[in-house]
């Protein structure tokens, strides 16, 4: 078994939505026995990526979002947050700090932000297809 | 979205609660602006003590902030910021473009 358990859920782009994602990593996570800061750099890492699918994702309406967590062995948490809507043609534009197409409530850090609280994060997107962020964090064992 | 804010010799205080998120981010920067440009102080505080979670939506709240306080010749200080909120701000390259005036972990 490549994992030792997991979850998946799927609602649609709507902001309260950023809250409620970031709050059920964080219980799913629980099991793992991470640290308090640790749980703030995932939900956080969340919580970004949860918003670009809702801002930039769907800019014209609500679409679905899916969220699926894992625990690997080794204590590594996997997210993948997958959104099927406008995606993104250039990424190597989007991940540069403070770059942004949203508007003055965007600071165009999130993925900044995403890159320095998770061990991985890897972006796919197309055009017309949608984006999917998947992001690894390593947990430190308690002793 | 709730908060309080006062103003005392010519310092506005706003005092931020909860979670920022983008979800309330722009409600936040609007009010923020009001206050601003209602009382024009000479500086404001962002008192972030009962703030529990930030992204960087918080961070588009203190930029825009710091616009609103550039406009008008005055200065923006943040205070009361907890550990969470701290790592975000430290992450963004906050902290060396806007006054911290103490840390709470």
């Amino acid at each position: 078994m490549k994992f030792e358990n997991y979850m998946i859920l799927e609602f649609p782009s709507k902001s309260c939505n950023e809250a409620f994602a970031r709050s059920a990593v964080s219980c799913f996570a629980a099991q793992m026995d991470p640290t308090i800061e640790e749980l703030g750099d995932i939900r956080t890492a969340v919580s970004e990526a949860v918003t670009n699918a809702i801002v930039h994702g769907y800019p014209q309406g609500l679409g679905l979002i899916t969220l699926r967590c894992r625990i690997l062995k080794d204590h590594v948490l996997d997210i993948v947050v997958k959104d099927r809507g406008v995606g993104i043609a250039d990424i190597e534009k989007a991940r540069q700090p403070m770059y942004s197409t949203g508007g003055n409530d965007r600071s165009g850090m999130g993925i900044t932000i995403m890159e320095s609280f998770m061990t991985d994060v890897n972006i796919q997107s197309e055009p017309g297809k949608g984006t999917t962020v998947h992001m690894r964090r390593k947990l430190q064992r308690k002793k | 979205m709730q908060f309080t804010s006062f103003l005392e010799d010519g310092t506005l205080t706003v005092v931020l609660t909860g979670e920022i998120d983008h979800h309330c981010a722009k409600r936040y920067i609007q009010a923020i602006d009001a206050k601003v440009e209602a009382y024009t102080p000479a500086v404001c505080i962002l008192d972030f003590s009962e703030v529990s979670f930030i992204d960087s939506s918080g961070v588009a709240v203190v930029i825009n902030a710091l616009r609103a306080m550039k406009r008008m010749g005055g200065r923006l200080l943040l205070t009361g910021i907890g550990s969470q909120p701290m790592k975000v701000f430290q992450a963004a390259g906050v902290d060396k473009i806007i006054e911290i005036k103490e840390v709470t972990v």
